[in-house]
This record gives C-alpha cells, structure tokens and sequence, in this order.
C-alpha cells in the first residue's frame, strides 16, 4: 500500500476544508475541537504527506479516536475519498509503530494475523465459547466473583461477547442450495461475527434469495474477507484474504456475491481498489467488485417478490412497529439506505417508524466499543435514546456489529429492549408464514 | 510574557482549553478559503465574555495579535491566523440562550450554529431568515463579523438586518453591549453596526440578540431551465421588473448544475445551460399567484421547462443541493476559487457574458453560479494551486474580473468580507479617503492593532 506521501495527492487536495462534514462527524459532535473532526484530520494527513508533520503517536491515537463510520463521505459535496485517506492512515500509524505496546502486538497478532486469517480456529473458538456461554460456567464464575481475577479489559469484554449460536452457517446452510425454477446463481458470504453469532441471518438471507430464484453457493469454510484488517491498518493480510476469497469464489461464475454484513460489504466492494497492482488477481478483483451487492439492494435490484405472510413477531396479527437504524458502512461506505426500508416495507403489517440519527454511529465500528469504550457507550446511549423514542417493538439493521452493539446496550441498561433483527430475517418470516410453515431459527 | 502566556491561559481557562501541540492546532491554521494558510501560537477556547476579556488582556500585555474564529467556514481567510497569533475560538460557546415570542427576539452566544438557530426559532413558530450557505455549521458569531447573507437575501436582506443588539469584548478588556430589544432605539450612534461585518477587527463578538419574524405561512419553490444563459437573466430581470420580489433567486451554469448533481441528486438537469431556483413564501393566496406569474414570465424568456417541487421536502432538497454548489464545484479540478462580486441588477447579463470573455481569454474553467436576484455572482475558478502557470493565470483573471465589477458600479464583495483575499482590491473600490476612514475607525478601537491583524487593509 502506497503511504500518505505516496499516494495521488488529488485525494488528500479534494479536501476545500469547507468545514460541510463538521456537524455528520460523532466525534468533533463530542468534543468540537477540529482535530477531531474530518477536515482537520484530513489537514493532519496533508502535512504528513507535505514533510511538515511526521507520523506521530498523537496522529496514530487521532486515527484510532476516528470511527471511520464514514458519515462524513456522505456529507461531503466535494466528494472526498475519506475511506481511502482513512485506511492507508492506519496502515501508517502500524508502519511507524508509533503506537506500539507488547500488549498491543500481540492482541493485534492474535486477533489479525492468527484467529480472523483461519477461519476453522475462529470456530473452534467460537464452539469453547458457547460452550462457556451454554453450560452455566459462565453465570456461575460470575457468581463467585471469579470475574475479578481477569485483567480489566478482558474482565469489560467477556459480557459483551455476542452469544454464540448452537449451529454456525455450515451447519445450517448446504454449499449449493436450489430453488424449484432457477433464474439467477448468486453466493453468498457468511462473514465471521455473523457465521458464529448471528447464523440466523446468512439462513434467512440463504432463504430469500431462494424465495427469488437465486440458486444459492455458500462455501461452507470461508476467510475473513479482510474487512477487519484494512480498517485497522494491516493492508498486507487484507490483501492476502481478499486474493483467498477470490480463488474460493469464481466471480466470473455468478450474477452476484451477496453480502449480509455492512462493514464487510464497505471492503467487499474495494478489492479492485485492494488489488489494483497485483498482475494476477487484479482483474478478478475488479468482476469481483462489481458484482458485490448488499442482500437488501441485491432483491431490490432484481424486483424481489412482495411477501404475502406477515412478519410473525407480531403474534396478534396486528401491526409490528419496526424501525431501522442505518449500518455506517451500508448506508454511508456503500450507499444503500433506501433498500432495506424498501424490504420491510413490503411485509405486510409491518410500520416503519423513523428514528433520529438513523444514520449515526451506534458506537460498534468495528471494534471501536473495544478500543475507545467510553465514547463508543455515549454513541451507544444516544442511540438508544432515540430508538426507544421510536416505541418500536422491533429494531432492523444490517450489520452484525451493529446488532450486538444495540443488544448489549439494552442488556446493560436492564432493560428487555425491542427484538433487534436484519431486516432479511423479518422478510424470510414473512415468506415462511405464507407456506403455513412457522419455524422460528 | 511570551514565555508565561500559555501557562497563565491555562491556569485560568484549564489546560485542556489551551491547545498548543502541533497536531491540535494545525488544523486552525486556515477556513473555507483555498490556498491561504497560516500557523498559530496556540488555540484557546473561552467559556464567556469574561474569559475573552482576560485573554484579550493577556494577549495586550505580551503584544499577541488574537484572531477571533467560529467554525471557519469563511470564504475570505477572515479567520485564517496571522503567524504566531492566539485563535480565539468561540465554538464552545453555542448555547442559544433565549427564545422571545413576545418580543420576536433569540439571543444566543456567538458560537451558536446558525441552523440551530433556525430550528430554534421555526420550533417556536418563528423564522430567521439569513441562510448563508455554509449554515448548517457556520456560527452565528462568524455570520455577524462577516455580514453574511444567503440565498434569501433579495427578499429579506442579510445579517445585518436581524441584528437587534450584541454583547462585545473590546480590545481593552473591557465588555459593551449594544442594542437592545427595542424595535425603536435610536439612543447613541449605532454601534452595533460598526461591528457588524467587521471582521474580528474591532472587537469580539460574544453574544448576540436577533430579529425573527413569523414564519411564512406557504412556500413554494419552482425550477427553471434556460437553454442559453442570457435567457435566465432576461428572466431575472422581467420577475424584478414586474414587481414581483420571490424569497430566493439562484441561478447556476452548467458547470454547476452537473456538480451539484453529481452530489446531491437533486434532479437537476444536467444538459441545461442554466437554471434558476426560484422560491416565493408568504400568506398562500399570494405565493399562488406570484408562483404563477414567476413561471408565465420564465416561459416568456425561453425557459425549456418550468417545474413546481411537490412538496416541502424535494423544495428543501432543491434549497440544499443548491447551498453544497461551491463546495461540490471541488470535484472538478483540485483548487477551488471563489468570487463574489456584486453588480447592480441591470448588469447581471454584462457581467456574466464579462467572466466568460475573462474565462476564454485566460484559458480557464470558470463555473458561476449566485443569487441573480441580488446580483451577487459567485463566478468559481477551477485550477490547480500546484501549477504555477495556471494560478498566475488566474491572479490576472482574478483582477479583471475586479475591474469588471467596479466599471459596472458593483462591489468586490456582495456577501464573504474582505479578509485577506479580497485586500488588494479595497483601496480602488471605496477611494483614498472612504479607505482611510476605516483607518481612523480601527485605531480608535484598537489602538495596538493586536486584533485580526492584517485582515480588510494592512
């Protein structure tokens, strides 16, 4: 990856510094001091590349205070790249160390470079923990105040760990799944936090594609697409799972690779950009690019069916108020807003409510809520505030992070909370209920 | 006192209101405007008039120019820091501190964002009608000190019209306020208007009182399209000439339109030659009736189409895509210059015709777009500020384009201030002795010339 004083100086002078993209920005909202904000972080990028600000810790920790949640491209007329700047920054805030501890290496090491490159481990992993999760040892290690011997961080992380599934997507969804009459061949990608954590929603996406005549390719053993990576500086294994994900999937050989995950589908769509000088992979990179698709826009896109069941959850039959909160990356990295509104639309019974800030970081990013906790928790509060102003029964959203974010934050405030749900999982429940067939997953 | 400045800021205001690491205070080093840049000693940020007399008491006694700043979207390098100085930046001060029905007045501090103002007021059933385009972050402080105006500025005027009274810091320390909510208040000269549009060079503006007015009971926005940009002028000019004064009268060029679009999708027509946004607003019946003249007229000039938007919603859309034009003009060529010449309304279509001669002959990109209705242009240079060429280029279109407006009777700045980017041109329009004055003014009430130095004249 090219560094900040390497790279086409266009993306860094798109920035007129008209100060547009202040008020879209959770951060400079927080603390209304430039440096926090886009164009001020661009300006310190710009002096990087100028020779006149080395890459210090303090513009290494100014990267990582940024979510890059990405609501400043939208608000941009200009048209700034900010996902662009944003990544080759962290790339060289890893480069130059500045931020580097034995503790921080080696969780970087664990996490970037073992667990999230084998996705077999992941899941094995993924097993001892539902089993800490499922067999009480956890409720009882709590109890007995066992909690209090581990580190701090790890002791903050361990109830904001999502609830592992019984069954992970292999389990659940076979590698060639076929409609009755074929149209179209698309595949789907079962992500990581989703495959283990949310299982459900690569099922349902599985489903309504099906319910479409999509004939549906899940491989059932898939990398991390990367996502985690490029967002966290270390583009060398970015780059490397993407060219795995490309020999798994023939691009050439489907209309579409489907996406159900906001922040994977943002960096789905960049493997061309990713691989741009690799002589091999660069073309595939480039078909792959064009034919990725959020699930949501992908049925949009193709005229999906209009369900004739309603969305289950209700029970009485009555209405469901559902509201939706936007992914950043969906809506701002991807641009797709309209199109999951447009899918709960169409369940009968469904009412959409619109909440406040529908388009602002719950404080996930990632693995923001990790890294800078406190403002992930107000972001997280401020987003529960108008959710629950909203009165809706049910939160939609497109984003596996998002999900548990949201779910944690009402699990911490005590409260039961709304059902939280990818908007496909409510449209596979509509489709079920129109066959009769009433299967919760 | 150099040495002991920061140390005494902090003690007073707490450290973390007294930034002076490199990477802290690079970004207050420029605004809105290209290519102008500079490098502050350090950025504090008070709390109250009180904390802006102590630091202006601070700055006079070690000799420290001080450069007032809100957001720092200005568009003239009002804000941009003089080398070494103290950005006094008011962005934390933003509460809006009453909202008077009885009296149609808001106070609010100086950092107040000027579209919280508007919500404020439309919440009580009240308008604030100044609308510059850089509203939904720019600070009703910095709108003052630069006299900002809008795209509502044909019908309701700017700024300056809305100000019922102020609270200033003066460059002694000592702390005035101006006005009152009177609507009646000839008590004294008019010393709020001194300071408005002034630049941050009299005085520190920290708290202000404005105007409302009851919000307009209907509005309605209409987009036409022009084939030929004279068509839209004559158009302009027989919508004046019929009497008819609508809310809003933008025009925007090609160049502009497919920006915009390209941004916004808007629904803008992107093989037009130009368009007018045109909105009416008022009690129903009327705003019925001067819509419909307005569209009769724009098809009398040779508009290809004339469409009303639907509802509030695609009119707020319209407003919007128009207020992003200067800055998604960006998308074309790296560096982005921008006018703001003023000309009598007659001379819109000459002048006009005038940059694109200027354009042609300079072989430059230039976009214009503007409240036509005011006769404030915004002609956009496109250019590189990396090519030296081209940038000499446009220092020359730049001046002729000044000698246009002045020829024509017009003004070197309808809306953005003098600052630093429209200095050299001041002297020729006011005349030695108009210039002088503003002298005389400066030294009355800063006599160390310590604030926002080198800003308007030197």
């Amino acid at each position: 990856m090219k560094s900040l004083r390497e790279m086409d100086y266009s993306v860094l002078q798109q920035c007129m510094h008209c100060g547009m993209c202040l008020p879209s920005c959770p951060t400079y909202e927080e603390t209304k001091l430039e440096r926090h904000g886009p164009r001020g972080r661009i300006a310190l990028l710009r002096a990087v590349a100028d020779g006149e600000l080395e890459v210090t810790k303090a513009l290494g920790e100014e990267m990582y205070y940024c979510l890059g949640c990405l609501a400043c491209t939208t608000a941009c007329p200009a048209g700034v790249d900010y996902a662009a700047l944003f990544e080759t920054a962290r790339a060289e805030v890893e480069d130059a160390r500045v931020l580097a501890t034995p503790t921080r290496s080696a969780v970087r090491w664990f996490a970037l470079r073992l667990v999230f490159t084998r996705p077999r481990l992941l899941r094995a992993l993924g097993r001892g923990l539902r089993w800490w999760q499922a067999s009480g040892w956890a409720e009882r290690a709590r109890r007995a105040g066992l909690m209090n011997l581990l580190p701090e961080n790890l002791r903050r992380l361990e109830p904001q760990a999502p609830v592992m599934r019984a069954r992970f997507s292999h389990e659940l969804i076979a590698p060639v799944e076929r409609p009755e009459r074929v149209q179209r061949r698309v595949a789907v990608l079962t992500g990581c936090v989703q495959d283990l954590a949310y299982s459900e929603v690569n099922r349902a996406t599985v489903d309504v594609l099906k319910a479409n005549g999509c004939e549906v390719l899940t491989p059932p053993v898939q990398p991390c697409c990367g996502s985690l990576h490029a967002h966290n500086g270390d583009v060398r294994t970015a780059r490397e799972l993407a060219r795995r994900q490309l020999d798994l999937i023939d691009p050439g050989a489907v209309d579409a690779i489907i996406s159900n995950a906001g922040g994977c589908g943002s960096h789905l769509r960049h493997y061309d950009r990713l691989l741009a000088d690799d002589p091999v992979y660069a073309a595939r990179a480039a078909e792959w690019s064009r034919k990725v698709r959020d699930v949501a826009e992908y049925l949009v896109e193709i005229g999906f069916r209009l369900p004739r069941g309603g969305a289950g959850a209700s029970g009485e039959g009555g209405n469901l108020a559902v509201t939706y909160h936007e992914s950043c990356h969906l809506c701002h990295g991807q641009g797709v807003s309209r199109q999951p509104r447009e899918l709960l639309r169409a369940i009968p019974g469904v009412e959409l409510r619109e909440c406040a800030e529908a388009t602002t970081c719950c404080g996930s990013a990632g693995i923001y809520s990790l890294t800078q906790p406190e403002t992930a928790d107000r972001l997280r509060e401020r987003k529960l505030w108008h959710l629950r102003a909203t009165g809706a029964a049910v939160v939609a959203t497109g984003n596996p992070g998002c999900q548990l974010q949201i779910e944690n934050g009402y699990r911490a405030a005590g409260e039961q909370g709304p059902e939280v749900v990818h908007p496909v999982v409510l449209l596979a429940r509509a489709y079920r209920e129109e066959s009769g067939e009433v299967r919760s997953v | 006192m150099h040495d002991t400045l920061i140390p005494l800021l902090g003690e007073r205001l707490g450290a973390h209101r007294v930034l002076t690491a490199r990477e802290d205070i690079l970004p207050y080093g420029f605004d809105g405007t290209a290519t102008l840049r500079g490098r502050p000693r350090a950025v504090v940020f008070p709390r109250d008039a009180a904390d802006v007399s102590f630091v202006l008491g601070l700055a006079r006694a070690g000799g420290v120019p001080v450069v007032t700043r809100g957001s720092g979207t200005g568009l003239s390098g009002g804000s941009v820091p003089h080398e070494g100085a103290l950005v006094l930046c008011l962005a934390k001060m933003d509460r809006i501190l009453e909202v008077d029905t009885a009296n149609l007045a808001l106070r609010a501090e100086a950092g107040a964002i000027t579209q919280k103002i508007h919500e404020a007021a439309d919440a009580a059933g009240l308008f604030y009608p100044p609308d510059p385009g850089s509203m939904k972050i720019s600070t009703i402080g910095g709108n003052v000190a630069e006299n900002s105006g809008g795209l509502r500025g044909l019908k309701y005027g700017v700024t300056r019209d809305y100000v019922m009274g102020m609270e200033v810091v003066l460059a002694d320390g000592s702390i005035c306020w101006l006005g009152s909510k009177c609507v009646k208040d000839v008590a004294g000269y008019n010393l709020r208007d001194l300071f408005i549009g002034s630049e941050g060079t009299l005085g520190v503006v920290t708290q202000v009182l404005l105007k409302l007015l009851p919000k307009p009971a209907a509005r309605r926005t209409i987009l036409a399209t022009f084939g030929a940009m004279d068509e839209a002028a004559g158009a302009v000019s027989a919508i004046i000439a019929a009497k008819i004064i609508p809310c809003t009268l933008e025009f925007l060029d090609r160049t502009t339109i497919r920006c915009v679009e390209d941004f916004a999708r808007a629904g803008l027509p992107r093989e037009a030659a130009a368009v007018l946004l045109i909105e009416a607003d008022g009690h129903p019946a009327a705003v019925a009736d001067e819509a419909a003249q307005i569209e009769a007229l724009c098809r009398a000039q040779g508009a290809t189409s004339v469409k009303c938007a639907a509802d509030a919603a695609e009119s707020a859309q319209l407003a919007s895509a128009r207020r992003s034009a200067f800055s998604a003009l960006a998308r074309v060529r790296p560096t982005t210059i921008l006018e703001d010449v003023t000309v009598p309304r007659s001379e819109l279509a000459g002048m006009v015709r005038a940059v694109e001669a200027v354009a042609r002959k300079h072989g430059l990109t230039i976009a214009t777009f503007g409240h036509f209705g005011d006769g404030n242009l915004h002609p956009t240079i496109l250019t590189d500020e990396r090519d030296a060429a081209e940038m000499h280029r446009v220092e020359l279109a730049l001046a002729e384009i000044v000698e246009e407006t002045l020829r024509r009777g017009g003004t070197i700045t309808g809306e953005h201030g003098v600052g630093l980017a429209k200095k050299p041109f001041l002297r020729r329009q006011l005349g030695d002795a108009s210039f002088e004055l503003l002298r005389v003014v400066k030294r009355a009430l800063d006599p160390d010339g310590l604030l926002n130095p080198g800003k308007i004249f030197d």
